[in-house]
């Protein structure tokens, strides 16, 4: 991307990205906008965890937490295996690294293949998720019903926001990482080839590692 | 010394902006210092419309009961003249000079990402005019530019401007974090040879800085406004105590973002003025490394002060305690850079340009917001003082004497290099000390009504309360200082149509910037510079003084435009700078055409038709983005290093 970097890539081995430290550029600007998405994340999780707590107060002082505990809305098991299905994507995503590196198409395309469907089924595991909580009774709104009995509580608005912003990043990364498969396919013998699935990993490992934080505070906690 | 390579010899007139607008080239342009510019134009009318904001309303409040202004329309303007101010003046005018100067500083031939650059300037118009558009469909924000709530929940502003100011906002919120992160990898990753961190000039550092506090403030603003839309669109309810929601949330939300976001606005300044005191002062700057450091300090404390804004909402006093020391301890580095500022004056010899009258005024005037600060920092004082104009006085003296004065220093020592000419020194004298007095003759007596208990943000005020008198005052000084831009505007005219052409280096300069033509060419440098201290060209002309703390007496500055010779640019044609292309555009304009299609999506305004043509807009926008992201791809590959290298 860089004009000046033309003057450098002669240089034994360097690689033609590669700046003035001694990192790719690309890879460099994904790194500082993981620490922004960080902050993003960050928000959005405490917003939901500050709610929780007060909700947690106020149903306990009458009595009703143990049979209103929002956890009961979230069906553990079928979170536990979406939770399973996200991290084996990122052991495909380095299985898929690690074979570009080694300049093995063919493997890369089957992990990557790999990645995109565990991820997709994230997703479609999730929007199963949102339609059964939306069905029993779980909304966008600041009370909701809950077998039977109307419960205010800001949980919906702050889980839906919270897990739906991370739903968005799991499905923006798997439209990047089928973009990869086709460019890959497309330019099989091009030298950035290894670059353009190191950054979508980077990408991909730090989508899951929110999860992994996500799942741990809400439904584990 | 490689900077010296450059066989600078023939003479030809100013090019840059005789003949036709070469239209295309501007609109699909990725080269960072034309960017640089339109950041800069719009930043300056934007300015513009800030200040006839603030002038309609220091009209209403020039006398009391004043019926000028409706309590509704005065509400719109004081939350639009501030929004406007911050986001669509200051940062993009810092943005576009930083855009312009920084690649140029540290040797490169343009941003890391030119095409995510050419984003960032769409994105940012296209959140302005958004905003802006809120004035001609029922009525502009107006919660203040904190949008504190509940205020801001449907119930209390039914009208679409706070849907505006979020979607407007929210589009250049990602037009600065993507502009942060180029700056953070063209900084960190773009240096020529030699220039290593701690050979960077002091703009640039601040530049950097100022980066990383955009990527780590904004995403809580983002995340804020996103749920105060869910709040407003959708029944969410975070902010709204009434329903379970906690207005609270809302202002450490904010402030975790406003407060770094004031540094956002001063630091890049102050880096403008490291560079421009050495240089009419004909001494190095005074203490480097405090400088910069202080500067990172600065820049870290930012962060664990939000909380002085909200002494008044009653946090307890382990609260008030722990934000009150940490504000206060922020004087320390500021304080170390104030008196390293004034040491590199100490015995030079001081060059009083206009450039240099700004940087002194800049000086002296954020000084006096630094002392007000201090005040307001103290949790007593502040209880007596929060919510007044003592407040207002104070964000003037740190954001128009501070900010603004610096970037009037910034405008007259960078102008000559971005346009080939120079601006008229005696007129922009004339224009500092108007300036200079009218906004103390306005803002200063702001301190006197503030403490005898005039509110802020009040539309008018019964005679009688002993602010009549300061209240016109204000008034008056506020017309000179709008008199003082008409003269500055009256100054860029005249300068660029018949100005005296400015050489490579009309200062007698230090960095890099000035040792190239003024404009530069597109490609910047014919070779890359390379670098051995912090004040390349200045050790370049005085080899004798290399490593000295006193240059002296500079030998008169040239007058002569150079332009590379036909047998330099013969070799320039090498250099392949990356294509033209209208993709970043396409994609900023698909995604302000989605913001506008939601902030109507879900509002009850004529019904079924307003929410079909909101989700029209939404689906354009997304097709938009989505063609663009692709021509995008296709453009980037024509410039790929990586091409012709297939094994």
């Amino acid at each position: 991307m860089s004009a000046t970097s033309h003057a450098h890539h002669d240089e034994a081995g360097q690689a033609p990205l590669v700046g003035s430290l001694g990192v790719d550029s690309r890879k460099l600007g994904l790194w500082a906008f993981i620490g922004s998405e960080t902050l993003f994340f960050t928000a959005l999780i405490t917003t939901h965890l500050i709610f929780y707590a007060r909700t947690k107060a106020e149903l306990t002082a009458s009595g009703m937490f143990a049979h209103l505990d929002p956890k009961h809305f979230l069906g553990i098991n079928l979170t536990s295996v979406l939770a399973a299905i996200l991290l084996a994507s990122s052991l495909t995503m380095v299985l898929a690294l690690a074979a570009s590196k080694a300049k093995e198409w063919q493997k890369f395309r089957f992990w990557l293949l790999a990645t995109i469907i565990l991820g997709s089924s994230f997703v479609l595991g999730q929007a199963y998720e949102f339609t059964h909580l939306y069905e029993e009774g779980l909304k966008l709104a600041p009370q909701f019903v809950f077998e039977g009995e109307t419960v205010k509580s800001l949980f919906g608005v702050t889980f839906f926001t919270m897990t739906g912003f991370h739903g968005l990043h799991v499905t923006l990364g798997v439209v990047w990482l089928i973009a990869v498969y086709f460019k890959v396919r497309k330019f099989a013998a091009s030298p950035e080839n290894p670059m353009d699935v190191e950054l979508v990993g980077l990408y991909w490992h730090f989508v899951d590692l929110v999860w992994v934080a996500i799942f741990t505070l809400i439904y584990l906690i | 010394m490689a900077i010296a390579e450059h066989k600078l010899t023939s003479v030809s007139p100013a090019t840059a902006y005789s003949g036709s607008f070469p239209w295309r080239t501007w609109l699909a342009t990725v080269d960072h210092k034309k960017i640089g510019i339109i950041y800069i134009v719009s930043a300056f009318v934007f300015f513009l419309l800030g200040g006839i904001e603030a002038m309609l309303m220091r009209v209403q409040l020039g006398t009391p009961n004043n019926t000028f202004l409706s309590a509704d329309v005065y509400n719109q303007l004081f939350t639009m003249h501030a929004t406007t101010m911050i986001f669509l003046m200051i940062m993009p005018m810092n943005v576009g000079i930083g855009n312009y100067v920084v690649p140029l500083m540290i040797g490169a031939r343009d941003m890391a990402f030119p095409r995510l650059n050419a984003m960032s300037i769409w994105l940012f118009l296209g959140g302005g005019l958004l905003l802006y558009m809120s004035f001609l469909t029922g009525g502009a924000p107006n919660g203040g530019w904190f949008a504190y709530a509940p205020l801001t929940q449907v119930q209390y502003s039914p009208t679409a401007g706070m849907d505006y100011w979020i979607l407007g906002l929210g589009l250049t919120g990602i037009a600065s974090i993507a502009g942060a992160l180029n700056f953070i990898v063209t900084v960190l990753n773009m240096r020529a040879p030699g220039m290593s961190i701690n050979r960077m000039p002091l703009f640039v550092w601040m530049n950097l800085v100022v980066s990383f506090l955009i990527i780590f403030a904004f995403p809580t603003f983002t995340v804020g406004s996103i749920e105060l839309l869910f709040d407003r669109q959708f029944g969410g309810a975070f902010f709204n105590p009434a329903q379970g929601g906690d207005a609270m949330r809302w202002q450490h939300l904010f402030w975790f973002f406003g407060h770094p976001e004031v540094y956002i606005l001063i630091l890049p300044v102050m880096g403008m003025i490291s560079e421009i005191l050495p240089v009419f002062s004909r001494k190095p700057i005074f203490g480097y490394s405090f400088v910069a450091f202080s500067g990172v300090g600065i820049g870290f404390l930012g962060f664990i002060v939000w909380a002085h804004h909200m002494f008044g909402v009653g946090m307890g006093p382990m609260a008030n305690a722990f934000f009150a020391a940490a504000s206060m301890v922020i004087a320390i580095p500021t304080g170390v850079k104030i008196f390293n500022w004034i040491a590199t004056m100490w015995a030079g010899d001081v060059r009083l340009t206009t450039a240099m009258l700004y940087a002194i005024g800049f000086i002296s005037m954020f000084i006096i917001g630094g002392i007000s600060g201090i005040t307001l920092a103290s949790p007593p004082i502040d209880l007596q003082q929060t919510d007044s104009y003592y407040v207002v006085a104070h964000l003037h003296y740190v954001l128009f004497g501070g900010s603004i004065l610096g970037l009037f220093a910034g405008g007259y020592y960078w102008f000559p290099k971005m346009t080939g000419r120079m601006l008229n020194e005696r007129i922009g004298k004339i224009q500092f000390w108007i300036m200079l007095i009218s906004f103390n003759v306005t803002f200063f007596p702001m301190h006197f009504v503030g403490t005898e208990g005039m509110p802020r943000r009040i539309y008018t005020y019964e005679a009688g309360m002993g602010w009549d008198m300061w209240n016109f005052v204000e008034t008056v000084g506020s017309f000179f200082l709008a008199f003082s831009i008409l003269v500055f505007i009256y100054n860029v005219i005249i300068s660029l149509r018949s100005g005296e052409v400015a050489s490579n280096d009309p200062w007698d300069a230090a960095t890099l910037e000035w040792t190239i033509p003024s404009p530069p060419p597109s490609y910047n440098f014919l070779h890359i510079p390379v670098v051995n201290s912090r004040r390349p060209l200045w050790d370049a002309k005085y080899p004798h003084a290399a490593g000295d703390d006193h240059h002296g007496e500079s030998s008169a500055p040239s007058l002569v435009r150079y332009e590379y010779t036909d047998e330099d640019t013969a070799g320039a044609k090498e250099i392949h700078m990356p294509s033209l292309t209208f993709s970043p555009m396409i994609l900023s304009g698909g995604l302000t055409i989605a913001a506008l299609g939601f902030i109507y999506i879900n509002k009850d305004i004529l019904g079924l038709p307003t929410r079909m043509a909101a989700l029209g807009f939404i689906l354009i926008g997304i097709v938009m983005v989505s063609v663009a992201i692709r021509g995008w791809i296709v453009d980037s590959r024509k410039d790929s290093p990586y091409l012709g290298q297939h094994h």
